[in-house]
């Protein structure tokens, strides 16, 4: 029992409720409410992280009804972890998206607005993340999809509000299907508490235990822009705000492949769809780089890398082994805050340049030469280079892959390798055409010569040396992931936790 | 427990109604489909909670615990209550959304996305129409980079001429 666990999900709804009775003035006071709120998640989402990898899953009875009548909060170290590199990139972005609110005050992109949905935002993600019954998942998936719609369609142009149509029609789509999932595990099982569920599922019939988990993992999966259900994110994501892009980009979809992680070692760990999602995984990465290869927009390029590395996450939770589920772990974390900062990154060259099409981008190596560092590392990152976090990912990955052996899952590490090199290529073009290329003949009328806003670039920057980090203590890390990959592979450990005097069956 | 069969065929049918609508591309007609299938889950969800007409929660035995059919389970009800909340939320701001588009463009179809016009114009070029591309290109060196410049800014959105009418009038 810890107070500590509602409290990320509980700090921001508080910070956006004493924002909007604030009202419209004080834009200082309503700043710092935001960063304060945001701060402190992280803070409390480290001390989750120390004691949940020191004394096991944290948990926390809402109400203080006992499991399974009450809702149980419950951080593990996937949990913890996820939950503390989510608060360290939402805080990042807002301090990325405070310098560009001062800079600009663009109409197109209400303050007033921004704030609130964002912090609702991160509460639905936190909230997602500490779930211990599927329904409050739901609630958190909602909370989050909810505050999305907002920000995706933020000021409602033309392009935003078409983007926006398809993302929102896709989300409610997989929120039935989730429900779907739901419903038919209380008809079977009558109960929608994860660590009654993991015990229960494994003494249904196989038929009915099939159809309850393909439509989570339906749902998830749609979430998450598994192939072939990831056609929605390519479109929607690129015409959003630049901070809304990087931690939609960084996070939602991390989301999604957090309850594939769940579902497959909580829930089902019997592994009866490991080819389905090896396939899958496969499909992910070629349709997802082969996407990337052809796009002259940088966002867009980015969104389809995006769907091609979710298969690598995908990959190490189909492996269904200890090595390959702390791979995942790993791989998610360095993802979220590499996506994120390359995101930021394109709203920087978006800014300098005045465009984000390679088409008309060239020449900012010289203009612009510290942007070209906060573009340079992170697409490095992305595409593996020694020594940074993204190479230590994939190289946990393919040995866990190489270990397994198999036809298929030979044929994904060679796809995995392949895909690396061609996300390589299609970041090198963005280097070669936006950085080293001549300048344009005729700038885009909306390029900007004048400093970048200071708080624009710390907040790129302190990704930057977050993903580094990852490098620096790659091998606790890496050790902290494993731990939490053993955790997950042992799901009675997490069942005594919400059930400590026995009785989850 | 056997489920009522009229709620679950029910709950099918609005499922398979919402599916057909989701198809369509008016936002409006859209949100009519949403409703409809969250409907039909919600019923879907009610069919778990045990048979009608038993009493509503009096003591701690419930249809998973004590005696089959003596207590109607409260906890699907909950549950519907939280997803009907939720999917009004959503057809509130689909509809602002529906009300946003049709001041900005005239109706409130779902729009092709600008790429794949562009992917779908260059397949065109493959099959046929490309010498006709480079005769145009020849008179109009400005021809390819012009192109390029409108997919990406979005100036407007998409060129009236290439936007699908749905054909279906009296909206």
């Amino acid at each position: 029992m810890s107070v500590l666990v509602p409290l990320p999900v509980l700090l921001p709804v508080l910070a956006a409720g004493v924002k909007i009775l604030i009202g419209p003035r004080r834009p200082v006071l309503k700043r710092a409410i935001s960063l304060a709120a945001l701060a402190a998640v992280l803070g409390v989402a480290v001390v989750l992280l120390v004691r949940a990898d020191r004394d096991g899953p944290q948990t926390a009875r809402l109400g203080g009804w006992p499991a399974p009548v009450g809702i149980t909060l419950v951080a593990d170290r996937l949990s913890a972890l996820m939950l503390a590199v989510s608060a360290a990139v939402t805080l990042c972005v807002m301090v990325y998206a405070l310098g560009q609110d001062v800079a600009e005050r663009d109409r197109d992109t209400p303050l007033s607005v921004f704030h609130p949905s964002y912090l609702l935002l991160t509460a639905g993600v936190c909230d997602a993340f500490l779930a211990g019954d599927l329904f409050n998942m739901f609630v958190g998936f909602e909370m989050m999809l909810m505050a999305s719609y907002v920000l995706v369609t933020l000021g409602g142009t033309m392009a935003r509000v078409r983007a926006g149509t398809t993302y929102i029609v896709v989300a409610l789509l997989s929120s039935m299907l989730f429900l779907v999932a739901i419903a038919v595990l209380y008809a079977a099982t009558g109960t929608v508490d994860m660590a009654q569920l993991s015990a229960r599922i494994a003494g249904l019939p196989a038929s009915v235990a099939r159809i309850a988990e393909v439509a989570l993992l339906a749902a998830f999966a749609v979430k998450a822009a598994v192939f072939p259900l990831s056609m929605w994110l390519p479109d929607s994501y690129p015409s959003a705000p630049t901070p809304v892009g990087a931690v939609f980009a960084g996070l939602l979809t991390k989301i999604g492949v957090y309850g594939i992680v769940r579902a497959e070692t909580l829930l089902f760990p019997d592994g009866h769809l490991r080819r389905v999602l090896l396939i899958a995984a496969l499909l992910s990465m070629l349709a997802g780089v082969l996407g990337a290869m052809v796009q002259i927009d940088v966002r867009r390029l980015l969104s389809f890398t995006l769907v091609s590395h979710i298969g690598y996450m995908v990959f190490g939770v189909a492996l269904d082994s200890a090595a390959g589920l702390a791979a995942t772990v790993f791989y998610v974390l360095h993802h979220i805050t590499v996506q994120t900062t390359l995101f930021l990154a394109a709203g920087l060259i978006d800014r300098r340049g005045g465009t984000t099409s390679l088409a008309r981008l060239g020449g900012l190596a010289r203009t612009a030469p510290l942007v070209g560092a906060l573009f340079f590392v992170p697409a490095m990152n992305l595409g593996g280079i020694p020594p940074l976090s993204g190479f230590i990912g994939k190289l946990g990955l393919l040995r866990a892959g190489l270990a397994q052996g198999g036809p298929l899952v030979d044929a994904l590490v060679a796809g995995a390798a392949v895909t690396s090199l061609l996300t390589l290529y299609s970041l090198v073009k963005v280097w070669n055409q936006a950085f080293w290329s001549a300048p344009p003949d005729d700038p885009p009328p909306d390029a900007r010569t004048a400093r970048l806003p200071a708080a624009m670039v710390a907040g790129s920057a302190a990704l930057v040396v977050l993903s580094l980090a990852y490098t620096a203590a790659g091998g606790p890390l890496y050790a902290l992931c494993e731990r939490a990959a053993a955790e997950l592979l042992a799901p009675e450990t997490y069942t005594r936790a919400v059930f400590p005097s026995g009785g989850a069956t | 427990m056997s489920p009522s069969l009229i709620l679950a065929a029910t709950g099918g049918t609005l499922v398979a109604a919402g599916v057909v609508l989701l198809l369509e591309r008016s936002l409006s007609r859209l949100v009519v489909g949403v409703l409809m299938l969250g409907n039909g889950v919600n019923l879907l969800i009610l069919t778990a909670g045990g048979p009608s007409g038993a009493a509503p929660i009096l003591t701690g035995h419930g249809p998973h615990d004590g005696p089959r059919g003596a207590l109607s389970d409260p906890l699907p009800q909950a549950m519907i209550l939280t997803a009907i909340v939720i999917s009004m939320g959503s057809a509130a701001f689909v509809l602002a959304i529906a009300y946003r588009d049709g001041r900005l463009s005239g109706d409130d179809d779902v729009r092709d996305d600008i790429e794949d016009l562009r992917l779908r114009r260059e397949s065109e070029d493959d099959v046929g129409l490309r010498a006709e591309r480079e005769r145009r290109a020849v008179a109009d060196p400005s021809e390819l980079g012009a192109r390029e410049e409108s997919d990406s800014d979005f100036p407007g959105g998409v060129p009236r001429d290439v936007r699908r009418r749905s054909g279906r009038g009296g909206r």
